[in-house]
Parts: structure tokens; C-alpha cells; sequence
């Protein structure tokens, strides 16, 4: 067998996993008989099936072809997926293929081997969850995580176990060769929560963040104490931590090469990436190139990184591991029932009970509180998975007797959580929202005013610091920002990383793109469109909208007057009148155009499909504003303070420093928050104007540097010779909204309104942004280039020009 | 020194623990760039996140009350106060004669009121009330429907019937709104 591997394979990466499957189990010579059958035929045989020469590799590239397959097939289905919970439909897929491949063959194919797993299917795995690891809410939440996994987990363990072994002792289980040991063995395999089912299932719900990333975190972790507070072969449950991890690791190897035993469950394992002995080795995943038991206990804090978010190949495993599980319960012998019944209400409500209480531990602590619906929510979420069936099919038969009953009724367990629970979550969740909502109908003033209260609280609370500020992490992204990112990072993708100038700077991209459309579409003068023809509330009322019923389950719930999509019930009861129709009316308009406050918009992403991108459209139109009325307040500070002498001092400082900072490759200005940014500049300031006076240069400089910041560099990431004179944009901005737009025909000689000016898919304010493109180094050229005729006025200095 | 500052303005059992300040001067601290040992306009302004809120401006601005360019500590302290939970054994034992304290809800809602109220005159205007509805919506919104919807708004406030919202009608309207829960954080407990 080995020989024939070597020799056949000549794809790198499976020829390394030949050398571990010849740990197989010898079963396999079964079929070498019939394989090598053709040599007796007749004549010259010009095809020759040598199906057992290539038989491992092509079984693993038709599985992985059929997983993605059928991954890819699921989510076409858009119905089936929001109703059905990914992981069920895998199970089920699972089943069937395990059921022909078991009907066909009655053999095991091979068995995926520790090594197999960890060299060549752990690593994508990883890094693909490292990419999509949500840093900043994870280690936001980090205390409460650790509680949640490790205390919950315990106290999962602890009561599981003891609730079954107050079951066995009262006598309903019958007779037993099992202790109170391995209960609480049972009990911590059994504690440990599966995060692709839950997280799948989260991210269909679109539960709020703060959930999302306590579940998921808990359950990145809890695999980690299971592992260590289980022992999985039973040798004792409260060792000591490095015993626990060394010891799995040197008696899973031997375990593999006894997966010949007849037990039901391996030999059914299909050629998969099903990982029977990994979960004792994963505590260690990151050191896997260490050999094995020379491992020390990893820290929970070094694993992080590497767990992997629900991917979806890490769905495939596990719904294999469950699909195995059925059929090898299919062939099961004792079907006893007795374990049963205790265990499936026993684990739920020892995991309710324990986050409950830890809950209110934490709710004591914690800034954002978590409320019931998030509690019922994170109960109720508390899934099993492939893990539990790995770490009970790792158990050893001479340590703990009554095996097989354990591992039936693990899967049991994991068959009922993961269909059942996953099957009802979702319409759970929604209904608990509905049924909490607010019934009593919202005045126009509350709506308003409550949606004032919100933006005013994420006001606040972005000033105190507390939600964005966390010193730790501040001190992190310094030291990123300073030294990692100059080694790691190109200076191109240095600069990007702001993310308000990113958001801004494909805003722009799209205000170019569509600018060009509409311009093409419409023809120049029909340009604008009429504000108020498009825009009237004739809106369809028959039709519920769905953007008002999205949103986190608790927000909604916690909120009680700008409240949830209940227009349908205002038009209901209020459809007689002509005056509450309008009522209705700007109800429905205020609902709909109001600004979202920051906690309502801000929802999970989701891996499968693009979400649309309405707060950032939000976060524009508030941007420009706001710099605007920035601008025109420096403005006029400038005008007041000093005279035209500032202004010019600070247009040639801005060439100065612009031509400087065309010369300095824009990588070294940090620009990961707008606040360094203008430190940088202001000391630039100061080395070119020594003379002036720093505090009132500072103050005045400093908006206007802002500015000054986001335009440079946003286009300079485009032309990093042709840098946007900031000085003069703002300038251009109010000098030409005063102006009438060329394309309007000259019968309107109406003002577009500020509001108007950025209906335009493009104003001109924006599209003065997006000029530099292309063009010279010259700033002021690219104006004259961008927009035509009209700005030769202003292609001369802003003191001239100053109203 | 400011928290001699902060018990005039607070009653004694009410102070502002220890480590909640002490957070709050960091921040003051890391906002204030220089280290000028004040806040201005500008250090406010570099907050991202406020670029972004439609309200970001008037909030900043109502830390510089009187026209002042600067903000001290205490004043800083001051307006966040605003926004403290409130204690539920507070009303019991207060003693009436004190000022109330900055976190009560009429002092919550005076605060909201006088972002809203510009020009100080005790009356949130019709025009006053336009120009925040404006700040809120987005651009879809016209003209006219945005003027409908403020003279609704202040129809529906307006008790009186002068056209304008006075502080007592604001508070009146917005009686069943729980303020306290809305407009507290809870890390200034």
C-alpha cells in the first residue's frame, strides 16, 4: 500500500498525506482483490481502471468538490436557507452521502488522521477566520467572554453531570457499569457548544453585535476547557492542565491506528475532514508543528486567533461528524432510552440556569447591558455540535464502559440541538420581538425627539470616550500604527486605512461614476432632478418595508418610542380621516428618512451576501455637512480674527506643506485617526511658520487641516503627484453654491438649496474632490481642468476672493 | 481641584466616584492634544465619530457655552454629568433646598432643549425646530414635506398656541419617554 502510494501520487500535497494514511486500518485489502481483476481479460486492453491506484486522492477531490457544491447549492436557494439553519441541511447531506457510501461499501474508506487534519486542513481554515476575526468587538468583550467560556463551561460541565448522576442514583436509568467520574466526563463533553451551527444561525437572525461576539467568542474558547476539564480518555477529569493535553496527544496517534476496531462510529466515517481525535489536540492548534506531546497548556488568549469562524468548509466537518453519528446509530445495538430523557432537559436548563446567573454577574460590570432577550437568546443558542461527538467517539472502551450509550446519546444530543433548536431559533427570536413591541402608537414628537436622544447619546458617548476608547487597544493601534504597519504595510496601504476617508473616498468613486451616468443619461440640461416630483410620499402602504423590521433583537426591544416598523398599524387604525392621512404621512416620512442613530445601523456583517450600504450614504451626506459648516465657521473666524494676511499665510503654509508632503511620500502623516493626523500637520505648521502665533494657528489651522487631510489623502492615493490644493476646495465649494450650476437652464435662477446641491448625484463640492484624478501637479490646474469655464475666477487666491 | 468643583454642583452622597473621574480625565487628557490643559473646538472636532452624527456639531458647541473657545475640566465634567444614570434612591432623600442635580430629568431635557434652542429664548421656534429636523434627514426629504412635518411637531407640542415650544410644553410632550434610560451612560455611574 504505501509503496503504491508513493510511487502513484504526484500531487504535492497529497503525497503527504500518504504517508499518514498508512496508518489505516488494514480493512482496505479487502477490496484489493477485485481491483486488480483486470489482467485476465483477453487481447490488448487499451483502458484500464486502476481505481485503487488513485483511489485516496480522487475521493478526496470529489468530496471537497461535492461539499463545495452542495455549500454553494444551498445558499441559491434563499427560501430554504432562512427557514433551514445551514448546518441541518450539511447534516442532512451528510446523511445521505454517508448512507450510500455505507450501502455501497460497507467499509470504512479511510480515516482522516491528526496529522491529515492539522497540516493540510486546518491552515486555510485558520487564516481564512483570521481575516474575518472581528478584532475590536472581540477583545471589547473579552472579560465577558472569558466568563462566559470558562466559568459557564465548567458550570455546563458540573451540572450536567451531576444532574445525570442524580438521575442514575435515583435508579430511572437502570443498570449502569458507569460512576460518578464518568458522568461528569459525559457531562463535560457534552458541555461544549458548537459554534458553527449557533453562529450560523446568529448571522441569519442578524442578532445584534454585542450578542454575536459573546456567543461566538464563548464558544471559541469553551472547546479549550472542555478539552482540558475532560481528559477524553477518562484517565481522570480534574488533572492538572498539561497532563490533560500531553496525555491525549500521545494516546491519539495509537488511537488512529486502532480505527479498525469495529466500532460503529469510525468505520463509518466517510472520506472527509471529519476530525475524530483533533478536538484533543486542538487546544494546542497553533503549535502544531511542535511534536506532539512535548505541548504545553496554550494559553486560551494564543488560540484566538486561530478558531475558525463559521466557514464554510469548517460546516462540512461537523455535519459529517453528525451524519456518521446517524448512521452509526442507525446500526447501534441498545437503544435504551433510559439516558435520554434526563439529559436533553438536564444540559439546556443547566446552561440557562448558568447564564442567567452570569448575567446578572456581569450585567453589573458591563456598559452595555444584556437583556433578557439576549439571555434567552444565548440559552437557547446553546448548541452541540461535531465536537461533543469527536470528544465522546475519543472515549476510550476500557476506561469508560458504557461507551456506545454515551455516544448515542451524544448524538441524540447533538441531532435534536442542531435540528431542532437551529430549526426554531429564528422564528424564536422574531417572535419574541414582535410580541414585545410597542403597541401604543408613538407621537411625532417622541419619534423625533427620542431619534435626537440617540444621536445625542452615541454623541456623548463618543466624547467620553467609552464605547471607541479602550486604553489597551489604543496603545496596541499606536504601536501598530507606528512601527508594524511601517514594516508590514505598503505606504499606499498605510494610507487607506482610515476608514471615514475610505468610506469617503469610494463615495466619492461612486459620486463619479454615477455623476457620469446620470449625466449621460439624462442629458446636460435635464441634469437636475426636481426635488420634489421624485420625492413624494406616494409611497406603496400595502407593501410592509423591510428595512424597518431588521435591526438587533434587544435594541428593538429596549426601545420603546422610535420604535419599530409599525406604520402598517397606524394605517389601520387611522385610515379614515384626511387629516390623519396626513398624519400618516409624516409619520411614514419621518420613519423612513430619519437618520439612523448609530446603534440601529450598525449590524453584523454577514459572510454570504453584500449587505447594502445605506449608512454610509448616511454617514456622507452628515460628513459633508458637517465639514462644511466647519469650513464656513473657520471662515469666518478667519475673517474675524485677522485679516486677509492669515488667510494668505495659511494657503502658502498649505502649498508649502503640500509640496513638501508631495515630496514625503504621504505613508509617514499616520492616518489612523484624523487626531494624529492633525498633530503631524500642526507641527509641520510650525516649523514652517515659526513665527506664528501657534495657539490661534493651531486652533484655526486645525479644522481647516482636517480638511486639508481628508482631501490630500484621499486623492493622493490617486495621483500622489497631484495633491488637492484643501485650501482652496472649501473656497470653491461656497463660492460656487452660490452660483448658479451651468446646467440648470437659465429660467431657474433658484439657489438650489444645500439639501439640493448634494441631491445632485454629484455636487460640485464632490466632484471637485475627485478632479486631481487626473491631472497635473498643479492643484490649481486641475480645477481648470475639472470644471470648465466657470473657475477661472476663482483659479486666483482665496483672499481675493473672500465674501 | 475639580472635584471640589464637582460637589458644588452635585449634593454629597451623589459625587462622582473616584474611578469614573479619574476615566473621564484620561480622556480630557488624550483629546487634548497639546496638552494645553483645555479643550477647544477644534480637539472636540477631531473625534471622528462626530463627523458623522448629524447632531456632532451642536453638541460640541454646547460645551462652549457663552461663546468661550475653551473648556476646562470641570466644564468637560459638567456637560458629561448631564448624562449619569439616575440614582433611584436620589428623589427620596433630597433635600430641596439643593440645587438638583445635573443628572435629574429636567435637567436632562433642559440640556436636550438647549440644543435645540439657539437663541436661548426659552422657546424652540418654529424655524429653530426646522433647522434640527433638517440636521436629522436625510436629503430625500423636500423642502415642503420637511415643513409640514415640523408645523405638525410643533402642533402637537404646542399647547399655548404661540407657535413656538416652550421648555415646560417640550417636557410635557415628552412625558412618557423614558428619559433617564435614554440619555445616561452607564459608565459615568
Amino acid at each position: 500500500m504505501s509503496g503504491r502510494g508513493a510511487a502513484g501520487s504526484g500531487r504535492g500535497l497529497l503525497l503527504a498525506l500518504l504517508p499518514a494514511l498508512c496508518a489505516l486500518p488494514r480493512v482496505r485489502g479487502v477490496e484489493e482483490g477485485p481491483g486488480s481483476a483486470h489482467g485476465h481479460s483477453q487481447g490488448f486492453q487499451v483502458v484500464t481502471f486502476e481505481w485503487l491506484h488513485v483511489q485516496d486522492p480522487y475521493i478526496i477531490a470529489l468530496w471537497i468538490l461535492v461539499a463545495s457544491l452542495a455549500k454553494i447549492g444551498f445558499h441559491l436557494s434563499h427560501k430554504v436557507t432562512s427557514v433551514v439553519p445551514e448546518s441541518a441541511l450539511l447534516i442532512v447531506l451528510g446523511l445521505v452521502l454517508g448512507g450510500i457510501v455505507w450501502a455501497a461499501d460497507h467499509i470504512a474508506s479511510f480515516t482522516l488522521t491528526p496529522t491529515v487534519f492539522f497540516f493540510y486542513l486546518l491552515p486555510p481554515i485558520v487564516l481564512d477566520a483570521g481575516y474575518f476575526m472581528p478584532n475590536r468587538l472581540f477583545f471589547g468583550n473579552l472579560g465577558t467572554i472569558l466568563l462566559y467560556a470558562v466559568v459557564g463551561t465548567v458550570w455546563n460541565a458540573a451540572t450536567t453531570g451531576l444532574s445525570l448522576y442524580g438521575v442514575f442514583l435515583s435508579g430511572l436509568m437502570g443498570d449502569l457499569n458507569v460512576g460518578l467520574l464518568d458522568f461528569l466526563l459525559f457531562g463535560s463533553l457534552i458541555a461544549a457548544v458548537d459554534p458553527v451551527a449557533v453562529l450560523a444561525v446568529f448571522e441569519e437572525v442578524h442578532v445584534n453585535e454585542v450578542l454575536f461576539i459573546i456567543v461566538f467568542g464563548e464558544s471559541l474558547l469553551n472547546d479549550a476547557v472542555t478539552v482540558v476539564s475532560g481528559c477524553p480518555e477518562g484517565s481522570g477529569a480534574w488533572h492538572g492542565a498539561s497532563l490533560c493535553i500531553s496525555r491525549p496527544l500521545a494516546t491519539t496517534f495509537p488511537a488512529s491506528q486502532r480505527g479498525t476496531r469495529p466500532s460503529p462510529a469510525s468505520s463509518v466515517l466517510l472520506p472527509s475532514r471529519q476530525p475524530p481525535v483533533s478536538p484533543a489536540v486542538r487546544p494546542p492548534r497553533r503549535l502544531s508543528a511542535l511534536p506532539p506531546g512535548s505541548q504545553s497548556r496554550t494559553p486560551l488568549w494564543a488560540q484566538t486567533p486561530c478558531r475558525p469562524f463559521p466557514s464554510p468548509r469548517r460546516e462540512q466537518p461537523s455535519a459529517l461528524g453528525l451524519s456518521s453519528g446517524g448512521a452509526a446509530r442507525v446500526r447501534q445495538g441498545p437503544w435504551s432510552w433510559d439516558t435520554r430523557p434526563p439529559l436533553l432537559p438536564g444540559s439546556q436548563g443547566g446552561r440557562t440556569l448558568g447564564v442567567v446567573l452570569q448575567t446578572w454577574v456581569l450585567n453589573r460590570y458591563r456598559m452595555v447591558q444584556l437583556e433578557i432577550i439576549d439571555q434567552v437568546v444565548m440559552s437557547y443558542g446553546g448548541l452541540r455540535g461535531a465536537v461533543a461527538f469527536a470528544l465522546v467517539v475519543l472515549l476510550d472502551e476500557k476506561k469508560v464502559k458504557e461507551r456506545d450509550l454515551f455516544v448515542s446519546t451524544t448524538i441524540i444530543v447533538v441531532f435534536f440541538t442542531v435540528i431542532f433548536q437551529g430549526l426554531t431559533i429564528k422564528p424564536l427570536v422574531q417572535w419574541l420581538k414582535v410580541k414585545r413591541s410597542e403597541h401604543r402608537e408613538p407621537k411625532l414628537n417622541e419619534k423625533l425627539h427620542g431619534r435626537a436622544f440617540d444621536h445625542i447619546l452615541s454623541a456623548i458617548e463618543d466624547i467620553s470616550g467609552q464605547i471607541g476608547h479602550n486604553y489597551l487597544r489604543d496603545k496596541w493601534s499606536n504601536f501598530d500604527r507606528k512601527f508594524l504597519s511601517k514594516i508590514l504595510m505598503r505606504r499606499s496601504a498605510q494610507k487607506s486605512r482610515d476608514r471615514i476617508l475610505n468610506v469617503f473616498h469610494e463615495l466619492n468613486l461612486k459620486d463619479a461614476i454615477s455623476y457620469v451616468a446620470e449625466g449621460e443619461r439624462r442629458g446636460s440640461l435635464a441634469f437636475i432632478r426636481s426635488p420634489s416630483t421624485d420625492n413624494m410620499v406616494n409611497v406603496d402602504f400595502s407593501t410592509p418595508r423591510p428595512s424597518t423590521v431588521e435591526a438587533s433583537v434587544s435594541y428593538l426591544l429596549r426601545e420603546n418610542v422610535s420604535a419599530v416598523c409599525l406604520d402598517m398599524q397606524s394605517l389601520e387604525q387611522r385610515r379614515r380621516s384626511i387629516r390623519d392621512t396626513e398624519d400618516m404621512v409624516t409619520h411614514h416620512t419621518l420613519q423612513q428618512y430619519l437618520y439612523k442613530p448609530r446603534q440601529e445601523y450598525k449590524h453584523l456583517y454577514s459572510r454570504h451576501e453584500l449587505t447594502p450600504n445605506e449608512d454610509e450614504k448616511q454617514d456622507k451626506e452628515i460628513f459633508h455637512r458637517t465639514m462644511r459648516k466647519r469650513l464656513e465657521s473657520f471662515k469666518s473666524a478667519k475673517l474675524g480674527v485677522n485679516p486677509n494676511k492669515k488667510a494668505a499665510k495659511l494657503y502658502k503654509r498649505e502649498r508649502a506643506q503640500k509640496r513638501r508632503n508631495s515630496s514625503i511620500p504621504n505613508g509617514i502623516l499616520p492616518l489612523e485617526s484624523p487626531m494624529n493626523n492633525l498633530t503631524i500637520k500642526e507641527k509641520d505648521l510650525e516649523l514652517s511658520d515659526p513665527e506664528e502665533a501657534p495657539d490661534y494657528g493651531a486652533e484655526v489651522g486645525g479644522g481647516i487641516e482636517f480638511l486639508a487631510s481628508i482631501t490630500q489623502d484621499t486623492t493622493a492615493t490617486d495621483s500622489p503627484s497631484g495633491i488637492d490644493n484643501p485650501v482652496f476646495s472649501p473656497d470653491e465649494d461656497l463660492s460656487i453654491l452660490s452660483r448658479v450650476p451651468p446646467w440648470l437652464s437659465p429660467g431657474e435662477t433658484v439657489v438650489p438649496s444645500q439639501r439640493a446641491r448634494v441631491q445632485i448625484p454629484c455636487s460640485p463640492g464632490n466632484f471637485r474632490r475627485l478632479a486631481p484624478f487626473r491631472l497635473s501637479s498643479k492643484s490649481v490646474d486641475s480645477f481648470l481642468q475639472a470644471d470648465g469655464p466657470e473657475e477661472q475666477p476663482h483659479a486666483t487666491l482665496p483672499e481675493s476672493t473672500h465674501m | 481641584m475639580w472635584l471640589s468643583s464637582k460637589k458644588q454642583t452635585k449634593k454629597p452622597p451623589n459625587v462622582q466616584p473616584e474611578t469614573s473621574l479619574l476615566r473621564l480625565y484620561h480622556r480630557f487628557r488624550a483629546l487634548d492634544r497639546n496638552k494645553k490643559g483645555y479643550l477647544s473646538r477644534v480637539d472636540l472636532q477631531q473625534i471622528g465619530a462626530l463627523a458623522v452624527n448629524p447632531l456632532g456639531e451642536r453638541i460640541i458647541d454646547s460645551f462652549f457655552p457663552d461663546g468661550n473657545l475653551r473648556v476646562d475640566f470641570p466644564g468637560f465634567v459638567r456637560v458629561l454629568a448631564h448624562f449619569r444614570p439616575v440614582d433611584d434612591d436620589d428623589s427620596g432623600m433630597r433635600d430641596p433646598k439643593q440645587p438638583e442635580p445635573l443628572n435629574s430629568r429636567m435637567n436632562k431635557l433642559r440640556f436636550v432643549f438647549q440644543l435645540y434652542d439657539l437663541d436661548r429664548d426659552g422657546k424652540i421656534s418654529r424655524h429653530e425646530m426646522l433647522q434640527v429636523l433638517r440636521l436629522m434627514v436625510g436629503v430625500q426629504v423636500t423642502e415642503e414635506q420637511l415643513e409640514s412635518i415640523t408645523d405638525r411637531t410643533v402642533q402637537e407640542a404646542d399647547e399655548d398656541g404661540d407657535g413656538a415650544v416652550s421648555f415646560l410644553e417640550f417636557t410635557k410632550s415628552l412625558e412618557k419617554m423614558d428619559i433617564e434610560q435614554k440619555m445616561s451612560i452607564r459608565i459615568l455611574k
